[in-house]
């Protein structure tokens, strides 16, 4: 066998086949938009055949956006920790149900004050919310501090991380259960919180619009975060190339510190507010996992911004199912979308590559 | 009286026999030493213990068995190819399920109302465990074929989803399954051997052997059949890994790029090893069903499933079939012994706060996830580390 009889073995440029012509059309961000667009109609034609009305859609597709918020706050951390540390970190959503009971826990300690109407709360909540935010981050921290260091000292393959992540989400879970107990909480048990009249017939509790506008200023306050201080350049830089950020002099360690401490907090306040909007139970956070997951691969790991997006997504198909679907298969319609996305662009709607 | 415990003691050989061929090191003298030991031992302790202890260790040991399966499933998956595999409750539930599914006569007349399900062929004992290993092969290969292709870490997530959805699936669709009632009355194999009318299709002397036996008795025949199967399971990885496929799946997992070069196809080798995991997985669902009789959705949590398996194989050493199924053995003893210890520091913990004692259980799983942690931490290979000669043609 002579190479050189066959000269045209190696061209420069070749005639693609059909196969990798119909892969580069499937796998621009475009394609992937419109794959996650036709499931979402699928779902509203679904709705429409069994006879939901078209205002209780738009209800679900407001209350949709709000959980979408919440899946938000808890996917940043998620993904920026997936982005900082490159592993799956499956106690992210014990971070959210801890947040959740530390809430709890300080509303019992606070006084209470007057309901501030129309919201089922006073000013107790925020203040709780804002008491239990850091601390939820400094748990994250410690447990970093306690294991996921020693690994990284150790330079431990991956996987070992993704399990170590994985007993310290049963460590967490089995504190929770410890000390909250495995039964149902309120907040405000038996408080009234009727549901508000918005124009084009939207039916929101005032509740969900102050989850909605918190989730916005943290999401706005997270983005001067990452864009306009020193270490949140330094947070994306890492996420970006570990080693350039290092040969650039970024302090690897603090960065870390930094992304789980806001990781936590985010996670915590995620929490609060699933919890504000339900009720709070231990597996709460293990439920919305998945669709944190989901979310944080949708918009790409290590972006987000794209997690923000990814989780509104999720949030609203989520919220529309629920129209003719058992609300619990929530976690099914996250897993869908997700499988589509790793169907279609594994790298997310805002990764690189593919055009 | 001396012939129950004749019999008993006649149950026990080849279960014990089996535990201790594990257990001894590869010697020639090891098959004879553990068939004779093995008929003292089980003489002695059908002979020496109280029935009440005898029943209990049986019922540990039948535990162990699944949880042994199960553990030699993940170990294909996660010991010899590294894939994560964090839904192991999951092909558990689908094997049990599946094989309940096909074995359960359908219920007619009053109980239609009281049970709703699917199938409800009435099929023999086997064909409902070959029905469990296929149908978790399907349900392995359909979550592999898109997850695989990418990198390793997304198979932990998509895994813990699927594991979740199954789990939901069983817990609402009262039509395939009883819903979120439990689905009752599997039939166990051999069980007409304990019943006073025997068995027909067996000589009739037989039932005039067995007769001292009461249906209380039966998980001695259980505890046979079970340890078959951990030993087939165990033979066929022993030798599967130590054939060319084997050395083809080590080489996918370490040198993922050189194992390319040399032609073999990374997928498809992956999607294989975790299929062939799935169907270990299946048939420990199966068999689990059909020693507990009565299944439902809370049994295949996360936590029993899927974490534990986790921690066996990780303290039994991952990589390495032997330590699999003395790690699932391990752990479940340890599993069991901190119930006794959730009950004896309850009134220390009553001191404390007046609810603590009721959630004393929850210290098992702290106990455990800390377990998890200190052995990711300090040995990550486990108790017995993985043999890096892979073939016996090759010198040390």
């Amino acid at each position: 066998m002579d190479i050189s009889q066959e000269p045209d073995r190696a061209p420069v440029k070749r005639d693609k086949r059909l196969g990798e012509r119909v892969r580069d059309v499937v796998q621009t961000r475009a394609f992937l938009l419109v794959s996650i667009a036709v499931v979402f109609v699928a779902l509203l034609v679904l709705a429409r055949f069994q006879g939901v009305s078209g205002e209780r859609l738009l209800s679900l597709a407001a209350w949709g956006i709000m959980l979408g918020g919440i899946i938000g706050l808890g996917s940043i951390g998620l993904t920026l920790v997936y982005g900082v540390l490159k592993f799956p970190n499956f106690s992210h959503g014990a971070l959210v149900t801890l947040g959740a009971y530390f809430t709890f826990a300080f509303l019992a300690w606070l006084p209470q004050s007057e309901p501030l109407r129309p919201l089922s709360f006073g000013w107790e909540f925020p203040v709780a919310l804002v008491l239990s935010m850091p601390l939820v981050g400094l748990v994250a921290v410690a447990v970093d501090r306690a294991v996921y260091r020693r690994l990284r000292r150790q330079n431990a393959h991956l996987v070992l991380f993704a399990m170590a992540s994985l007993a310290m989400a049963f460590f967490l879970r089995s504190i929770i259960y410890i000390a909250w107990g495995p039964d149902f909480h309120f907040y405000f048990p038996g408080r009234a919180n009727p549901a508000l009249e918005l124009p084009l017939n939207i039916r929101v509790r005032a509740d969900q619009l102050f989850i909605l506008v918190l989730a916005l200023m943290l999401m706005l306050g997270v983005y001067v975060l990452l864009e306009r201080t020193r270490i949140g350049k330094a947070m994306r830089a890492t996420a970006d190339n570990p080693e350039l950020a290092q040969v650039r002099g970024i302090n690897t360690e603090r960065v870390i510190a930094w992304t789980w401490l806001l990781g936590g907090a985010l996670a915590a306040a995620g929490g609060t507010m699933y919890g504000l909007s339900s009720q709070l139970r231990p597996e709460m956070g293990f439920w919305l996992l998945l669709p944190m997951f989901a979310a944080a691969i949708m918009g790409g790991i290590g972006n987000p911004y794209g997690a923000l997006a990814g989780a509104l997504i999720i949030g609203i198909t989520h919220q529309v199912s629920t129209a003719f679907l058992d609300p619990t298969y929530g976690p099914a319609v996250a897993f869908v979308l997700m499988v589509i996305v790793l169907l279609v662009r594994p790298q997310g709607l805002f990764g690189r590559g593919g055009g | 009286m001396e012939t129950l415990i004749l019999i008993k003691s006649v149950l026990l050989i080849i279960p014990i026999v089996l535990l201790l061929l594990l257990l001894l090191p590869a010697r020639r003298w090891r098959l004879p030493m553990a068939v004779v030991a093995g008929v003292v031992l089980a003489f002695a302790l059908s002979a020496s213990l109280p029935s009440g202890i005898l029943a209990y260790s049986v019922s540990f040991a039948i535990m162990g068995c699944v949880y042994a399966l199960l553990t030699l499933g993940l170990n294909i998956q996660w010991g010899y190819t590294g894939h994560l595999n964090f839904g192991v409750a999951g092909f558990f539930a689908v094997g049990a399920f599946t094989s309940a599914l096909m074995t359960v006569e359908a219920p007619t007349g009053i109980a239609a109302q009281y049970t709703q399900m699917a199938f409800g062929l009435g099929l023999p004992f086997l064909v409902g465990v070959a029905a469990a290993a296929l149908v978790s092969a399907v349900v392995a290969f359909l979550v592999a074929v898109p997850v695989l292709r990418l990198r390793m870490d997304f198979l932990a997530i998509a895994t813990i989803g699927v594991a979740e959805i199954i789990r939901l699936i069983f817990q609402n669709e009262r039509w395939l399954a009883n819903g979120p009632q439990p689905l009752r009355g599997i039939p166990q194999p051999l069980r007409c051997l304990v019943e006073t009318q025997g068995c027909g299709w067996l000589p009739p002397w037989t039932t005039t052997v067995l007769e001292p036996l009461t249906p209380r008795d039966y998980p001695l025949f259980y505890l046979t059949i079970i340890s078959l199967f951990v030993a087939g399971a165990y033979l066929l990885m022993e030798r599967a890994c130590r054939s060319p496929w084997g050395r083809m799946l080590r080489a996918v997992r370490d040198e993922e790029a050189s194992a390319a070069m040399n032609g073999k196809p990374i997928t498809y080798v992956r999607i294989q090893s975790f299929v062939v995991g799935a169907v270990i997985m299946g048939i420990a669902g199966a068999l689990y069903a059909h020693y507990t009789v009565t299944i439902d959705y809370s049994h295949f949590h996360a936590l029993f499933a899927t974490f534990l398996v986790w921690v066996m194989l990780m303290l039994g050493g991952s990589g390495n079939n032997r330590g699999a199924i003395i790690g699932g053995f391990i752990v479940w003893g340890v599993w069991s012994g901190t119930a006794f210890l959730a009950n004896a520091i309850e009134p220390l913990l009553a001191l404390i706060a007046d609810d603590l004692p009721r959630r004393a259980a929850y210290f098992r799983w702290l106990l455990v996830a800390l377990l998890l942690a200190a052995i990711v931490l300090f040995r990550p290979q486990g108790l017995i580390r993985e043999e890096k000669r892979v073939s016996r043609y090759l010198r040390e």
